[in-house]
């Protein structure tokens, strides 16, 4: 079987302790806290840590506080089945909930965290592979190696975004509190990620993501949609995030955040825009998503081939739209339903 | 006989080692911990296809914890394989590399960490030579090769056979249609991992603990790669974890160990990872597939003519079987008079293909099931109904010499009919819906052995205990599909004892009879015949004791309920345990051997040997599905599958092989593919090779047809792969009718779908498959007169009517 190699386990109980041990121990350590992803991947030798800095036993971490009305705090280390069952969540931001319980599997549901999920590690199928397979094959950037092998005359490393709950708390405004041994901070959701797949945080390296801070919930509606090949197990391909709120039946704000479709979650601006203001119009939202398509720049590195994601993301977009209008999911059935 | 008849046989019992594998006491090879013992490590290649320049251990021997490091040169230069045609493997490569994952080197140490680390110090060097990745490729060129035997360059086997006159067939039919299919490999995907342990005694003989389906051909592998005499061997299998095929084999890990614990004076364990685990493969065969049919306008077929263009990769393995298994079945579901096979299998650099559940024969029974299901749509008639008119007859020949005895085809297909509402669905449910039909036949044991003798398949001996116990010893390898389960059955209702009352002990070649192995769907039928026939010796043994003991004649005599009574007067008897203490009295120690030889039934032309079976069992499916028509997502919604068991002598694992069928068939279907870049396995994981979940498993509704075929123990055909093959092609031809897209590739992928109905929109064919065929001649076809139609031969034992 894979072995894991070698490493020391520390288990701070606060914060404070956790930022300075990984001051302390420097770029030879990694956090962890449900391990989910981090372990697999250090079997396959992605990350070779002397040190984990465990999170698991930092209790202020834990827990959903606060009112939906004021703005709901969700602790990074709250685990992802915790975060898809709360009821608050449930009910005021259905669609968090819904990306959450749509990572993985149950039992990794069980031990992943909601932080966990925002910061994991780009994917890249040249990438997340044994160091045999990638020794084969030849390394790549992202490690051991210093060329991309998706787009093998790129600067930069293509590994792909895949979180599920990111694009979510991005369409909703979140904002996240950064803890480190200068101090704290918090930042839009938005501005966490940086479109390069290996240096995709905009994090330091000892800051440790806190929080999760949802804004009031004012007639919000929302939804996620996520492209994978099967019920269960499998990261998104696509994801699709959409937050809007309405007046008088007109849309007073939108935003559409796309997943998995680059090294970053990426907010499809431009057509978010064109929503604001108008009904939501079948007519309408078929433009939209078309417009919503465009940034979707998905390369040939995950399940399913790029050219369908690319045209996945139209479909996936206007489903999302059409849903929150209350319209059924396809065109063609529209006169059916109505 | 009915099943009120039976106490134990039809009975829905629990497995005998359900319990152990419940509550995780199962001892599976990974889980063998001996004294001193070592693990070992192998490092494979980087390569798809390269020459071996030099291979340099020192770094990894001067690792500490390492105990010793082998290569190539340090066995016998004599190669292995499961044919002896195809005796192309090393158990560690000494020259060359033919695909990413061959084993180069290996190394024991203190433990599995160390090891892994010393592999990969090992320094290899090689010329790297341009890999052959597709069966195209393969056929088109014959400059660069992969081995130096073979048909031709690349060519592993080239075959042609034709039985009547094809042509003759295609001029008097009313419709000739031809179509072009692609089945994709796939592989096993077993939960367990292999692993194998192996030990030397001090005075020089070795023991192979391994998670094999075949210990009889691990042994003789072991005794032939490390020249040793066979009665220095001793295979033992291992509970296996899930096989489907994947642990047929002889494999380079079970020499290795071998030769290590040899090397090092200690037990040496492996235990591959998943990734080593899709290198071993012996999977699925990718198959490039052409079909032809003539046929009158009620869809009588008049001639078939079949060409497969079989893709191997590395080694040969069952390749030669695989071939022609490519080729041999399709006359034994539907009768057809004349009928042409050719095919080709072609080396490329890709682990090897081999058997997987259905072994060769569910890719030409999707392009046989998608053609008619044209054909039936072509001639507006009922693809049920047709399939229906056009089964074959029970007790008759096909016209490639094959003999069908019983055959319960109609009842299935009426079953399935009946049950899934299919004349109220098809073409009838709203545009996204859809039901597919497919129907199958599969072999109940292969007739012929992998290496030519005249010994019997399969043997056992039952032996009981003065207390009533009773064990049976039997090579039979239990791979979780229930064959301990079955042996127990047969000997409980041949003595009339409790199930419980008796100990199997299996699949080890020190103590127990040969069986080859659990493949072919063989074990239910040679194993439990050579299981009944021991304890009937036994009984008879026994009633002879009683006998005299009673005053009555022996044939006055029963065995039930765990005594031996007077059938007249059931109150006149003894206990079992007290007949085994009569019998012993007057026998001596009891114990009985019994075996089993299939009947020589195989047609008198060379190529012959596969195809042939005592029995064949039949399968009707009807897949409901939905199609998403903007995602082109595919959910199989229900599906109800009919099987002919013969007789379900426990009808709770028929329905579990039957489930177990489907589920696989719906994964090949839908997303199962091995598909590779630059040379390498694109996605050797079980997070990206995707298989499914239960979560895409649907409703399953299974009907057990029983015919009770005299060829079986207790009538007993099989169940454990016959029942995948329909379930592919139904789903298809469910796509169909639901959107209108033919997808004649599998899997059946959400792009795929899309893009046909994107085609559809465009006005053209709604068909995504293949487009053309390689070039490449095929050998002059060996001519033989069909046997379609004929009676089978008054040899064939028949049922007793009434």
């Amino acid at each position: 079987m894979m072995r894991l190699p070698p490493f020391t386990y520390l288990a701070p109980l606060s914060v404070g302790e956790a930022v300075r041990m990984m001051a302390d121990h420097g770029p030879e350590a990694m956090f962890v806290a449900g391990g989910t992803d981090l372990y697999p991947n250090m079997k396959r030798r992605q990350f070779e840590p002397k040190v984990l800095v465990g999170l698991r036993g930092i209790r202020e971490l834990v827990g959903v506080r606060g009112e939906a009305t004021t703005g709901l705090v969700i602790g990074a280390g709250t685990t992802l089945t915790d975060v898809s069952e709360h009821p608050a969540v449930r009910e005021h931001v259905p669609a968090l909930a819904v990306a959450a319980g749509l990572v993985s599997t149950p039992p990794l549901r069980n031990m992943g965290t909601i932080g966990g999920n925002v910061c994991v590690d780009p994917r890249c199928n040249y990438y997340n592979q044994s160091y045999q397979w990638r020794r084969a094959i030849g390394f790549c950037m992202k490690k051991d190696g210093d060329i991309c092998l998706v787009a093998p005359g790129s600067s930069r490393c293509w590994a792909v975004s895949s979180t599920d709950t990111a694009p979510v708390l991005w369409s909703l405004g979140a904002r996240a509190r950064l803890v480190g041994v200068g101090g704290e901070r918090v930042v839009p959701v938005a501005s966490l990620f940086k479109d390069d797949g290996i240096d995709y945080l905009a994090k330091a390296r000892d800051e440790v993501l806190t929080e999760i801070l949802l804004p009031p919930v004012d007639g919000l509606r929302c939804a996620y949609l996520k492209l994978r090949r099967r019920g269960s197990f499998d990261f998104p391909v696509l994801g699709v995030a959409v937050a809007l709120s309405l007046d008088g039946g007109r849309v007073k704000t939108a935003k559409i955040v796309l997943g998995a479709v680059a090294s970053q979650p990426r907010e499809a601006v431009e057509a978010g825009a064109l929503l604001v203001g108008e009904r939501l119009t079948p007519a309408l939202i078929a433009e939209v998503a078309g417009v919503a398509a465009r940034p979707s720049k998905p390369l040939d590195n995950t399940d399913l081939t790029h050219p369908y994601r690319k045209k996945m993301t139209k479909v996936f977009v206007a489903r999302a739209l059409r849903r929150l209008a209350g319209l059924p999911d396809s065109p063609e059935n529209e006169e059916e339903v109505a | 006989m009915s099943t009120e008849e039976f106490s134990v046989i039809g009975k829905p019992l629990a497995k005998v080692d359900a319990w152990e594998k419940v509550v995780g006491a199962a001892r599976y090879a990974d889980d063998f911990f001996l004294p001193r013992m070592a693990y070992a490590k192998i490092r494979r290649s980087d390569h798809p296809h390269a020459l071996i320049k030099r291979v340099d251990t020192t770094r990894a021997q001067a690792l500490p914890g390492v105990y010793a490091v082998v290569t190539g040169r340090d066995f016998p230069a004599v190669k292995f394989g499961i044919l002896p045609v195809s005796q192309d493997e090393e158990a560690l490569c000494t020259d060359k590399v033919r695909m990413v994952g061959d084993p180069i080197a290996a190394v024991a140490a203190v433990d599995e960490e160390t090891a892994e680390k010393a592999a990969d110090l090992i320094d290899v060097e090689y010329e790297v030579l341009p890999p052959i990745m597709s069966v195209e490729e393969a056929l088109a060129q014959d400059k660069v090769r992969i081995h130096e035997y073979g048909d031709g360059p690349n060519i592993h086997k080239a075959v042609a056979f034709e039985f009547g006159d094809v042509e003759e067939g295609f001029r008097q039919a009313d419709l000739v249609r031809e179509d072009v299919f692609f089945y994709q490999g796939n592989t096993h995907l077993p939960m367990e991992q292999h692993a194998a342990v192996a030990q030397w005694s001090p005075d020089g003989k070795l023991t192979l603990w391994s998670s094999t389906q075949t210990p009889h051909y691990v042994h003789r592998a072991l005794a032939k790669t490390l020249q040793m005499p066979p009665a220095w061997i001793r295979v033992i299998a291992a509970p296996v974890g899930g096989g489907f095929g994947g642990k047929t084999d002889p494999f380079s890990h079970e020499i290795v160990v071998a030769r290590l614990a040899q090397l090092t004076g200690r037990p040496v364990k492996i235990g591959l990872t998943r990734e080593e685990v899709f290198y071993c493969h012996r999977g699925r065969h990718p198959v490039l597939m052409w079909i032809k049919t003539g046929v009158t306008k009620n869809g009588e077929i008049l001639a078939m003519h079949c060409r497969s263009y079989v893709d191997g990769g590395a080694y040969g393995s069952y390749g030669v079987a695989s071939l022609l298994y490519t080729g041999a079945l399709q006359t034994v579901t539907y009768k057809v008079p004349r009928y042409k096979f050719e095919g080709v299998r072609a080396f490329t650099n890709k682990p090897p293909c081999g058997p997987k559940r259905g072994h060769g024969t569910p890719q030409p029974r999707y392009a046989l099931e998608c053609h008619l299901d044209k054909v039936a749509e072509q001639l507006r008639l009922d693809p049920a109904e047709m399939r229906r008119r056009i089964a074959v007859d029970e007790y008759t020949k096909t016209a490639n010499h094959l003999t069908i005895t019983t055959c319960g085809l109609r009842e299935c297909i009426d079953r399935v009919v009946e049950a899934s509402g299919w004349r109220e669905k098809h073409r009838k449910l709203p545009y996204g819906k859809g039901v597919g039909f497919a129907c199958s036949s599969y072999l109940t044991g292969a007739g012929l052995p992998i290496y030519w003798n005249d010994m019997p398949h399969s043997g056992a001996i039952v032996k009981v205990d003065r207390g009533g116990g009773v064990a049976i010893l039997c090579g039979a390898t239990e791979i979780g599909q229930g064959s301990d389960s079955v042996l127990t059955y047969v000997v409980a209702e041949q003595l009339g004892i409790d199930p419980k009352d008796i100990r199997v002990a299996t699949a080890d070649s020190d103590l127990t009879p040969v069986d080859l192995g659990s493949y072919s769907s063989r074990v239910t039928l040679m194993a439990g015949h050579a299981a009944a026939q021991a304890a009937e010796r036994i009984r008879t043994l026994l009633h002879e004791a009683v006998a005299k003991k009673l005053e009555v004649a022996p044939a006055e005599l029963v065995s039930r309920g765990g005594r031996v009574f007077v059938k007249d007067d059931p109150e006149r008897g003894v206990s079992f345990a007290e007949a085994a203490v009569l019998g012993e009295t007057m026998h001596g120690t009891l114990a009985c051997t019994g075996s089993y030889t299939p009947p020589k039934r195989a047609g008198k032309f060379k190529g012959s040997g596969v195809g042939p079976s005592p029995c064949y069992s039949y399968t009707a499916c009807v897949a409901e599905v939905s199609v998403d028509p903007d995602t082109g997502e595919v959910k199989v919604d229900r599906v109800w599958i009919a099987h002919d068991v013969g007789r379900a002598l426990n009808p709770l694992l028929v329905e579990g092989q039957v489930e177990g069928s489907v589920y696989m068939g719906l994964g090949e279907a839908l997303m199962e593919e091995q598909v590779f870049r630059e040379g390498l396995h694109k996605i050797p994981s079980m997070l990206e090779y995707k298989s499914p979940t239960t979560l895409e498993t649907p409703e399953i509704y299974t009907i057990l047809v029983e015919t009770v075929d005299p060829e079986g123990p207790f009538g007993a055909k099989e169940a454990g792969q016959g029942p995948l093959l329909p379930v592919p092609p139904a789903v298809a031809n469910a796509v169909h009718d639901a959107v209108g897209a033919r997808i004649d590739e599998v899997p059946i992928s959400p792009e795929k779908v899309a893009r046909a109905l994107e085609l559809k929109k465009q006005g053209k064919p709604a068909r995504v498959g293949p487009e053309r065929l390689p070039v490449f001649k095929f050998p002059e076809p060996v001519k033989v007169a069909s046997a379609f139609g004929e009676a089978a031969d008054p040899s064939v034992k028949r049922k007793t009517q009434g």
